[in-house]
This record gives C-alpha cells, sequence and structure tokens, in this order.
C-alpha cells in the first residue's frame, strides 16, 4: 500500500510540470537556433566581404568610406594579383611544388617508419620512437637560425625542394604516430595470410597494409598539403627572392604596391585564391580532417 | 603456428626505420644540437664567429628589447589564452549535439583553422584598416564607435585587434577537442541528472565541466604555447609597431637572425623562449597530474 504511494508519487509530481518544460524546451530550441544563426553570421562575416571587395573595381575597392556590397562586378582586381610581378602562375606552381614534395616525402617516410615500428621487434623501439617525435617538442621557429647557416652551406635555400624537407620535417612527427597506430590496428590474421602465401616483408606492406591504411595515407597527405600551403615563416626566410616567393609570402609583399599605395581589392582577390584549396579541402574531406586533427591533439 | 618469419629480425625492421632517422636527425637533431653550440658563438653571417661562452646570455639578460618581447608575448598569451578557451567551450557546448543545424554551424566556426594564419591576418589587416576597413564601418552602423578608429596607431588597439583575429582564426581549435570529450561523456550520467531535475548550467558545472578537465588543460596547453610562438599575426597586422610595442618574441628572434644577421645572438634568444615554454609545460602538466591524483 505504502509501496504503491511512493512508486506513483514522482510520476503525479511530474505530470504538472509537463507543460511548462515542454515550453522551455522549445523555447531553448529557439534560442540555439538563433545563436547557431548569429554565430554562423559573425563567422562569415570577413569572408564574405573580402569576396564581395574583390569583385568591386579597383578605385571602389581603395574608396573611403568603403561600402560592404560592390555597385559594379569587376574583375579587375583578380587581374592585378594575376599580373604581380613574377605572375600568378610562378607563385602557385611554387607553392604546389613545395606542398607535393613535402606530401610524397611526408608518406614515403611515415609509411615506412609507421610499418616497421607497428610490425617489427626492434631493439629500444620506443626511445627511437619518441627520437622520431622530438620534433613536436622543439618550436621549429627556434631551429631556423640553425637551419639557415645549414642551407647556406648545402645551398638549399631559395629551393622548392630545400622548403619541402622543412615542410616534411614539420609535418614527420604526427605523420609517424598516425601511420604506427593505423598499421597496429590491421588484424593479425591478414597479415599471417600474406605471409603463408608466401610474400616477403615488403610484399606483405604492399598488399595487405597499404590498402587498410588508405585512411591514415589520406590524412597524411592532407595535413602535409594544408600546412605547407600555409606555413609562413620558414617561407619568409627560405623563399626571399621574387621569383621563389610561396602564395602566402607573395601576398604580404603584394601589400606594397606601387607608390606606396596598397592595392586593397588585388589583395583580397588574393586573399581568397590562398584560401580557397584549403577550404575545398575541409569541405570535401572533412571526415578524415577532424579525425586527423583529433588524433594529432590527443598523442 | 604464427610464425612470421621475418619478423623476428630486427634487422628489417631497423631498415624500414631508418630513413625516417636519418631525416629527423639532419633536419631537427642536428639543427637543434647546432642550435645550442651557436648560442655560444658571436656568429654572424656577415663575419665570421668566435667562441664567448654566456657573453649571448648575458647580453640578453641586460637587453631592454627581450624583456619587452617577453613581457609582451606573455601578456598576449594571457589575454588571449582565456577568451580562446572560455567561447571555445561555450562554442562546444552549443553545437555538440546532433542536430543538422549545429553540425553546420560546428563546421563553420571550425572553418578558419584550416586558412593560413598569413591569410587570415591579411584579411582581418584589411578590415581593421582606418580608411577603408569595414570593421569600423561595421561597429559605427552598430553605434559602437562614433568616428573610425585606428587600429594600428595604438598598441592597446593594435593587440585587441590582432587578439579579434586570432579568436576567429582559431576559436574552432579548442571547440572541436572540447566537443570531442562532451560527446565522449556517456549519455546515462547527463539523464540521471536531468530526472534529478537539475538546471542546464548546473549539469554543465558538475558533470560536463569536470568530466572533460583534461581536455581542457590539454587544450589550454596547446593553445598557449602557440600563442607564445606568435609571429604571423603581428609580422602581417602590427609590424611590430607601433614605437616597437608589439614585438613577440619569435617576432625579435626573427629580427635579430634575419634582418640584423646577428646567428648566435638569434639562437640564444632561441633558446631561452624555448626553455621558458618547456618549464611552463612542465609545471602546467604536473599541476593537471596532482590535481586528477586529488
Amino acid at each position: 500500500m505504502s509501496h504503491a504511494n511512493v512508486a506513483k508519487a514522482p510520476a503525479l509530481a511530474a505530470r504538472p510540470r509537463a507543460a511548462p518544460e515542454r515550453r522551455t524546451a522549445r523555447r531553448s530550441r529557439y534560442l540555439l537556433g538563433a545563436l547557431c544563426c548569429a554565430i554562423i553570421a559573425i563567422m562569415l562575416f570577413p569572408i564574405v566581404v573580402a569576396f564581395f571587395a574583390s569583385i568591386k573595381t579597383s578605385s571602389a575597392a581603395m574608396a573611403t568610406p568603403p561600402t560592404y556590397l560592390p555597385s559594379q562586378l569587376s574583375i579587375e582586381s583578380y587581374l592585378h594579383i594575376y599580373h604581380y610581378q613574377a605572375g600568378l602562375p610562378t607563385y602557385l606552381f611554387n607553392s604546389l611544388g613545395v606542398a607535393s614534395i613535402a606530401i610524397v616525402l611526408c608518406l614515403l617516410l611515415s609509411v615506412s617508419a609507421g610499418y616497421g615500428l607497428a610490425r617489427f621487434k626492434i631493439p629500444f623501439k620506443e626511445p627511437l620512437f619518441l627520437l622520431l617525435l622530438s620534433g613536436m617538442m622543439i618550436p621549429y621557429q627556434a631551429l631556423l637560425t640553425p637551419l639557415y647557416l645549414l642551407y647556406v652551406k648545402l645551398g638549399l635555400q631559395q629551393t622548392l625542394f630545400g622548403l619541402a624537407l622543412i615542410h616534411t620535417a614539420l609535418q614527420l612527427p604526427f605523420s609517424i604516430f598516425l601511420m604506427r597506430s593505423s598499421f597496429e590496428a590491421v588484424p593479425r590474421e591478414l597479415e599471417e595470410a600474406a605471409v603463408v602465401d608466401g610474400c616477403n616483408s615488403f610484399e606483405t606492406l604492399w598488399r595487405v597494409f597499404l590498402p587498410a591504411a588508405i585512411p591514415g595515407m589520406v590524412t597524411v597527405a592532407l595535413f602535409a598539403f594544408v600546412n605547407s600551403w600555409n606555413e609562413f615563416i620558414a617561407a619568409l626566410i627560405f623563399m626571399n627572392k621574387e621569383s621563389t616567393f610561396t602564395i602566402p609570402i607573395m601576398l604580404v609583399s603584394s601589400r606594397i604596391g606601387h607608390y606606396g599605395m596598397v592595392d586593397w581589392g588585388a589583395l583580397q582577390a588574393g586573399v581568397l585564391i590562398s584560401i580557397v584549396p584549403c577550404v575545398l579541402v575541409y569541405v570535401f574531406l572533412q571526415k578524415y580532417y577532424v579525425s586527423g586533427f583529433l588524433n594529432g591533439a590527443i598523442k | 603456428m604464427s610464425t612470421i618469419r621475418y619478423r623476428r629480425s630486427s634487422a628489417i625492421g631497423l631498415v624500414y626505420v631508418a630513413p625516417a632517422l636519418l631525416f629527423v636527425g639532419f633536419l631537427t637533431l642536428y639543427p637543434f644540437a647546432e642550435l645550442i653550440v651557436m648560442s655560444f658563438y658571436n656568429s654572424s653571417l656577415l663575419g665570421g664567429s668566435s667562441f664567448t661562452g654566456f657573453n649571448n646570455y648575458v647580453k640578453a639578460w641586460n637587453d631592454a628589447f627581450v624583456w619587452n618581447a617577453l613581457r609582451f608575448t606573455l601578456k598576449y598569451t594571457l589575454f588571449i589564452t582565456p577568451i580562446l578557451m572560455g567561447l571555445g567551450y561555450l562554442a562546444a557546448l552549443l553545437t555538440a549535439g546532433e542536430q543538422r543545424l549545429q553540425k553546420l554551424t560546428r563546421g563553420i566556426i571550425f572553418l578558419p583553422v584550416v586558412i593560413g594564419l598569413g591569410s587570415s591576418s591579411l584579411l582581418w589587416f584589411w578590415l581593421f584598416d582606418s580608411q577603408v576597413g569595414l570593421f569600423n564601418k561595421l561597429l559605427q552602423d552598430l553605434h559602437v564607435i562614433s568616428a573610425p578608429l585606428v587600429w594600428f596607431g595604438d598598441a592597446e588597439l593594435g593587440l585587441w585587434a590582432v587578439i579579434i583575429s586570432i579568436v576567429w582564426k582559431v576559436v574552432g581549435f579548442g571547440m572541436i577537442l572540447f566537443v570531442a570529450g562532451i560527446q565522449a561523456i556517456p549519455h546515462e550520467i547527463q539523464e540521471a541528472a536531468m530526472i534529478d531535475g537539475t538546471g542546464y548550467w548546473q549539469r554543465v558545472r558538475r558533470i560536463t565541466l569536470p568530466l572533460t578537465y583534461r581536455t581542457i588543460m590539454l587544450a589550454t596547453l596547446i593553445s598557449a604555447i602557440g600563442s607564445m610562438l606568435a609571429f604571423e599575426q603581428f609580422y602581417i597586422m602590427t609590424a611590430g609597431g607601433p614605437t616597437n610595442k608589439t614585438i613577440s618574441s619569435v617576432y625579435w628572434i626573427y629580427t635579430n637572425s634575419f634582418t640584423y644577421f646577428k646567428l648566435g645572438y638569434g639562437a640564444t634568444l632561441s633558446i631561452i623562449l624555448m626553455s621558458i615554454i618547456f618549464a611552463a609545460t612542465a609545471v602546467q602538466i604536473t599541476l593537471t597530474r596532482q590535481q586528477r591524483d586529488r
């Protein structure tokens, strides 16, 4: 008797509360929607107005006071940035060249090292692994001074390959970490089947491990590309000849235009061109990007 | 039966690891050793180099510019880290759910993280310009200010302009880590608290925050290290000005090494900055461990 009462009591108490609760739930859902929309607007504002500025006529983009919207459409600014100094194709070639070399080097080195670390008995394996990850602990900004001396000796400054080496070194710890865990996740049975078929270690890597670790490799390539494309300070130091600039350096130098006047429209056109590849990569490969991001941080 | 013969041979394993080891040795470990050696030399790109012992360190200790740069970098880090973490956490609370609008918002807040710091700094350099910048116009249209501000004419305003731009650029970094932390909390715990009738902010304070404590500490550490190494935003947006008041530590190292070509001194300054970051990291990790063990 008393038991039944106790059991009923909360149910009875809950009933009159249900209606206002539903109202608060609806209200908080509207609030959530409104907040989300406001945040989206704030986050997109800079990029949208930069785009509008880039399609204004050159003089309209330099007008004071500025306007949000273009009154007249023009590709003038894009032409200006296209013809800046050595021309946009040269700078695109430099940036893409460095990024491509960095991607290839990163993949080769990290797949190989990751395989060795994940699947072989190696003496002092963990200390070696830590040594390979030491780049995560040493800020590369600090290493640029000795690297500069080294590069002067080897004649590697002003070369795409030289800059790509630095970008690879930056990205390698993360890549090795990721490839090692990707290979460790491959089931043992698959490997054994390959060995029974008479595969040697390289054939096993090629036939069994690489196909199984494609998501990891996509993430490695993705990060190598985005970080190389965006990297600034090493490119600023090592690629300081007009013809060897990468895109970010070209943009900074284009700021000091003719007669000390900034060609604001062209600058924003350049900024947009520089962010388009990253945004595309992010939008289409978001899954790899975010997972790689979380993997890298929670090391 | 499960004998994979080649696996016993550690030689083959080493062959696979060797290229990466050589690479890291050549481009990370050797330069690191060289950095330490250089800091004891008076090496310049223009002349030769001579051993000077701790001279560079003594010089740095007495160099007002070094102290200014360190103080400014610390100030920037102390200002921006709480803002980034606080806003990042609020954004994570808002978007950690699985509704489509929440996922879209999350994706858009994270978007600036993938674009380059150089590009975003140039974008905000334009937005903050006192003549053609739309940020002033927006503030005027919203009646926040009556006349355009000269953002980069004043060290404090310049610092805030940089902080605003960097918050836009990297707030998604903390958010995405926090979202992962919040989503890892078992649903049962949240539901149990909801049945108890605990209010939303109470649940955040009593459940969400404590259970994501480690993530918060990790994100704070990564974010603070990043801020201690700030360069692009000041190089591009304030150019260190006005009157050298916004020169960060890496900027000052860059100037010494590559504008004045005092490579030995630049190396010394790099080691000092690196030691400060190491020490701060060690303290932070120890504190986090202690609190967790308690």
